[in-house]
């Protein structure tokens, strides 16, 4: 189709052609690289400037003559430490912390049979059935919150960070399952079966072989499922009232700000010191995040 | 029901081993592993969506948890009240605009991310920024991005001579709702746009050789190739960022609380105040249940776009 629509014999057009189009290119490199930093900066806005914040005193802060975007007075490091040492960040971050890794144990030992399940040993309706638990992901906890108060009382766990642990899995195994099915479609069905044909059993060439050649997918689905964990807010929310018990999502928004009082420069410091790590992995393993969802939807 | 896989296995494998134990049975192995799943389901999702459904119909107060049944008499209540209708309004409008806004943007941004171009790495760090941070954490970002009186905005708008006063982002009706639909499309459109990106990038490249070479420019390759083909693919992500935006509640709830006078009230926050905080449970679940039709919607409109995907 392209021979044929190429005039072969002006050797001056294509010429022309070909300078035209390396002009083009060059001011669309142009263009690409403004449109690149404008989007970086709109989406990094409100960190960079929590960032300048978070090193302010309070005199340079708030006064409202004053470049917001320059030091002009010495940058401190006190709200930081103010944020470690008077408030209870750390505490907050403790309990996202292991409240997060169990609710990825529990996704992993839910999930994985499951997704090993749909994807692998044949079930008949296998493919409408993943599609309707990825669409249980879709269901939002605003739907939810209160009548799970109810059930979160009945289990004798309100203000327990327990409540989390329990009810976090109804949002992470979906979403999970999708992307364990997609990671372990990518794997060849002939390394199961000459695994089988070894001498294993089904369930032991899931265990010794699927497994550990999953792992990569695994890894990324426990990145997932541990942000989605570290994101909730409206259960924490409901649930849970006791400072002690609060995760950094709901900690951080209810407990640095004190009625009319905000800690402005702690709560910027907060925000950016949970953004940061969370970012750089994600953006390690974003590749892996899109396979895994665009090979759920791959027949096996 | 395992035919396909049993007629792979060579005949002479299942004589080398010497018990076919339930390890083997596919037809037992494969309902049990799934199991769990869903029962956890079941008990979790399926049980308090009934629950929350009894609840719109009944008198449970969170001091008085006994169930009776008022019939409708909860959806009459909420009928009659004029803030149930600002939020519904609300949730549509915020809904609407943001779809849109979503599209637009998140198309142009992975267009972006997928050009080759150098720093390209600490581009996409940034630009992800949004999407990957705690929704609460960066709406308390914006918060202080919007103060009334340091906004940094402000004090750029002021330098410039374009503002004489400071502008209220969070307190006047219409800006309030400018401000929180800019920080939920700020938001999505990260994700919206990864999600496009992978669809960009299953769009064989020669279709596109093929056109710049019989002389299509940018702009009638975008409308007429990477647009139509990509079409299934952004219904996904819009339909994807608009559930997640018109059932969050969590931007609304830090930023304004619904405030000034209701104008940024949406149904989830709404329900929250009501069902929560006021501990009405039985009318903050029939607020929230009026989600449901519209995300059945937008579930049965995103089926239709991925069984549009599969066929072609």
């Amino acid at each position: 189709m392209a021979d044929t629509a190429l005039p072969v014999a002006d050797r001056g057009y294509v010429e022309r052609a070909r300078r035209q189009g390396r002009v083009r290119a060059g001011l669309g490199r142009v263009a690409v690289y403004l449109l690149a930093i404008v989007a970086a900066l709109v989406a990094a806005a409100p960190f960079i400037w929590g960032t300048i914040t978070a090193f302010k005193h309070d005199a340079d802060l708030y006064n409202a003559q004053n470049n917001p975007f320059v030091f002009n007075l010495e940058p401190t490091g006190q709200h930081v430490t103010f944020l470690f040492d008077e408030t209870q960040f750390l505490t907050f971050a403790a309990n996202t912390l292991w409240i997060g890794l169990l609710v990825v144990a529990i996704t992993l030992a839910v999930g994985l049979p499951a997704a090993y399940s749909l994807a692998r040993l044949n079930m008949p309706w296998a493919g409408p059935l993943g599609i309707a638990i990825f669409f249980v992901y879709l269901i939002p906890p605003t739907l939810l919150f209160i009548s799970l108060t109810r059930v979160v009382a009945i289990l004798g766990l309100q203000d327990s960070a327990w409540s989390l642990v329990v009810i976090y899995p109804t949002i992470t195994i979906p979403v999970s399952v999708w992307l364990l099915m997609g990671f372990l479609k990518a794997i060849p069905r002939d390394i199961e079966e000459q695994a089988m044909v070894d001498g294993y059993s089904r369930l032991q060439a899931f265990v010794r072989v699927v497994i550990p050649l999953a792992l990569p997918g695994i890894v990324a689905v426990v990145v997932f499922a541990f942000t989605l964990t570290a994101h909730e807010f409206i259960y924490a929310l409901a649930f849970i009232s006791p400072s002690a018990s609060k995760t950094i999502s709901i900690g951080v928004p209810t407990e640095l700000i004190r009625g009319d009082v905000f800690f402005w420069q702690s709560l910027q410091a907060a925000a950016i010191l949970v953004a940061v790590p969370i970012a750089f992995v994600f953006n390690l393993l974003l590749e892996r995040f899109i396979t895994g969802f665009t090979m759920g939807a791959v027949k096996g | 029901m395992a035919t396909g896989d049993e007629a792979v296995r060579p005949l002479g494998a299942t004589a080398a081993r010497p018990r076919a134990t339930f390890a083997d049975r596919e037809g037992l192995l494969a309902p049990l592993f799934l199991l769990p799943a869903i029962v956890y389901i079941i008990a979790l999702v399926a049980v308090p969506f009934l629950l929350a459904l009894g609840f719109a119909f009944s008198d449970v107060t969170a001091g008085d948890p006994s169930f009776d049944w008022v019939g409708l008499a909860n959806f009459e209540a909420i009928f009659d009240d004029p803030v149930f209708w600002r939020s519904l309004r609300n949730t549509l409008v915020f809904t609407v605009i943001a779809m849109v806004l979503i599209v637009v943007l998140a198309k142009a941004l992975a267009m972006i991310l997928i050009a080759d171009f150098r720093f390209k790495r600490l581009i996409r760090f940034f630009v992800l920024l949004p999407w990957t941070t705690p929704i609460a954490l960066a709406a308390v970002a914006w918060l202080w991005m919007l103060d009334s009186i340091y906004s940094p905005i402000n004090w750029v708008l002021r330098s410039l001579g374009l503002l004489e006063d400071n502008l209220y982002w969070l307190g006047k009706d219409n800006l309030a709702m400018a401000s929180v639909i800019a920080v939920h499309v700020w938001r999505i459109v990260p994700l919206a746009a990864v999600i496009i990106m992978a669809g960009l990038i299953s769009i064989p490249d020669d279709i596109n050789d093929a056109a710049e070479i019989d002389g299509a420019g940018f702009w009638r390759r975008l409308w007429e190739i990477t647009i139509p083909l990509n079409l299934p693919v952004i219904a996904v992500a819009t339909l994807f960022g608009a559930i997640l935006t018109f059932t969050d509640m969590t931007v609304v709830y830090i930023l304004t609380r619904g405030g000034p006078e209701n104008a940024t009230q949406v149904l989830p926050s709404y329900a929250f105040f009501k069902g929560i905080g006021g501990g009405d449970l039985a009318q903050g679940a029939a607020i929230a249940l009026f989600l449901f039709p519209l995300l059945l919607a937008a579930t049965i409109a995103v089926l239709r776009s991925v069984r549009k995907m599969e066929t072609f």
